[in-house]
């Protein structure tokens, strides 16, 4: 397995730099994605925090849109934060808009309503042990179902709130706003996993 | 000594990075807006040239008006308040805005102070022309700030100086010995804990944004350059001739603000730009930055 994997951050737009920062420290080695060809030498990709439609707008009149679903497609992991996970999603409500459709979810944005309605709370996370994560929800979407291949690896106030499904990971909070980097560090793990897969290794991820 | 929320209230301007956030007066220029990709929208009454050339009072925006903004768009909406006019605030927030700005832009309410936005729960931003200015909106409360720069000009100069001036500051402090910084918080006039947080950072315990001026990309790039994190583009975009196509040359410039091939392509074809004053040949009451204390 390598030591080290290389994971971009999509830099379009959003709060990039933050989990730049997160990963570094987490151990993996970072660079920032602005243009689709800076996907080929990655093993994952981080799509983060900011506003879902700006990212489409800035991804349309690219090869963004296939170029990342060929990247997933050859073995990447990507994971997703609050418009990153309303990117992955297969289904996308309030209102309906384009995404990548590799998560099979649908979401709806803004589920818990405006800025006023953001929040934070402590919640557990079974597979990071304690102490409980500090979740951060800013206009945060909601999952409203899951397809059955979706893992839910944590919930908050009796929604699902961190999901899995193979080489996807994507959380509705935003873990890179908090000193924790222990979620980085998982996903780190998962591309580590992802790119045995690629050399011939075996992993547990679908 | 972080307040109660204000991971949430830094957090959303934390979303708005490397965006665009565009002033609009009506739902089809805030929708013109989200789909050229602009971050959010400020809902304004008249933008800040025609504030300059119609004079008068200029007061918040009423509120059936950002309310069809804020149905017209699902990305946050923002919307002014005058400097210390705690009530507007308070109207806007139960009006349910995604963040505030007191504003230099509108006839101030309170010649002495601004708002104490610590006891809201929506955040605010508000402007600044140097460091002290800058902590001192912190110390109150605000969870973004943006230079002031000349507002409704589409004269970039000011946005520069002041931009460069807060980055310069904050060098400055990081560069002093600890024992120098009680006098420097004095010389500033700018609370002690937040001065000594800047001197260990070299920055800003909130994003800093840039605006007042913004009127084509390379202006939005250079804002950028400099060290800015996103724009606000006020008159610029719907006092040009092509709203829709400048806008969405913006959003990509402050994209791509470092590389000059994508500049040079959005900055084509862009049709007339608002047409800007002379800054220097404006009476120093008729500035907007002066506004705020």
């Amino acid at each position: 397995m390598i030591t080290r994997p290389r994971i971009g951050v999509l830099a379009l737009q959003g709060d990039f730099a933050k989990h730049a920062e997160a990963l570094a420290a987490a151990g993996a080695s970072v660079n920032e994605v602005r243009v689709p060809s800076q996907l080929e030498a990655l093993d994952g990709l981080i799509i983060p925090g900011g506003e879902s439609t700006t990212l489409l707008k800035l991804m349309e009149g690219t090869t963004f849109i296939d170029d990342i679903r060929r990247f997933h497609g050859r073995g990447g992991a990507i994971y997703g934060t609050c418009a990153g996970l309303i990117l992955l999603a297969k289904q996308v409500r309030n209102p309906m808009q384009r995404s990548l459709e590799l998560l099979d979810a649908e979401v709806l944005r803004n589920g818990y309503g405006r800025q006023i309605e953001s929040f934070e709370k402590q919640a557990p996370i079974k597979c990071l042990g304690n102490p409980p994560f500090r979740m951060i929800f800013i206009r945060a979407p909601t999952i409203e179902t899951l397809g059955r291949g979706v893992e839910i690896l944590a919930t908050c106030n009796n929604r699902p709130v961190m999901v899995r499904s193979g080489r996807l990971l994507a959380t509705t909070f935003h873990p890179e706003l908090t000193p924790d980097i222990r979620i980085h560090k998982f996903f780190a793990v998962m591309c580590m996993e992802c790119a045995a897969v690629d050399t011939g290794e075996v992993c547990g991820v679908r | 000594m972080e307040q109660t929320g204000l991971v949430l209230k830094t957090g959303l301007a934390e979303m708005l990075r490397g965006g665009v956030i565009m002033d609009v007066t009506n739902a089809t220029q805030a929708k013109i807006a989200e789909d050229a990709g602009a971050v959010s929208v400020m809902a304004l009454e008249r933008v800040p040239a025609d504030i300059r050339a119609e004079g008068g009072i200029a007061r918040m925006a009423s509120p059936r008006k950002i309310r069809e903004i804020m149905n017209a768009v699902s990305i946050p909406v923002m919307a002014k308040v005058r400097i210390g006019h705690f009530v507007e605030a308070q109207v806007l927030e139960a009006l349910g805005v995604d963040y505030i700005d007191e504003s230099e832009v509108l006839t101030p309410a309170d010649e002495e102070h601004h708002i104490d936005k610590l006891r809201f729960k929506v955040p605010f931003v508000c402007g600044c022309r140097d460091l002290g200015e800058a902590l001192r909106r912190i110390a109150e409360g605000a969870a973004l700030i943006r230079t002031k720069g000349e507002a409704g000009s589409g004269n970039i100069v000011e946005a520069v100086r002041h931009l460069r001036c807060v980055i310069r500051d904050m060098k400055i402090l990081h560069s002093l010995p600890e024992e120098e910084l009680v006098h420097k918080s004095k010389e500033m006039g700018a609370p002690y804990e937040l001065v000594k947080m800047v001197a260990r950072d070299a920055k800003l315990p909130v994003p800093n944004f840039a605006a007042g001026g913004i009127a084509t990309p390379a202006d939005a790039a250079l804002c950028m350059q400099l060290g800015a994190e996103t724009c606000f583009v006020g008159s610029g975009i719907f006092k040009s001739g092509d709203p829709e196509k400048r806008a969405k040359a913006i959003v990509k410039a402050v994209t791509h603000f470092r590389d000059p091939e994508i500049l040079l392509q959005v900055s084509e074809d862009l049709g007339e730009p608002m047409k800007g004053i002379d800054i220097s040949k404006l009476d120093e009451k008729d500035l907007l930055q002066t506004r705020g204390w």
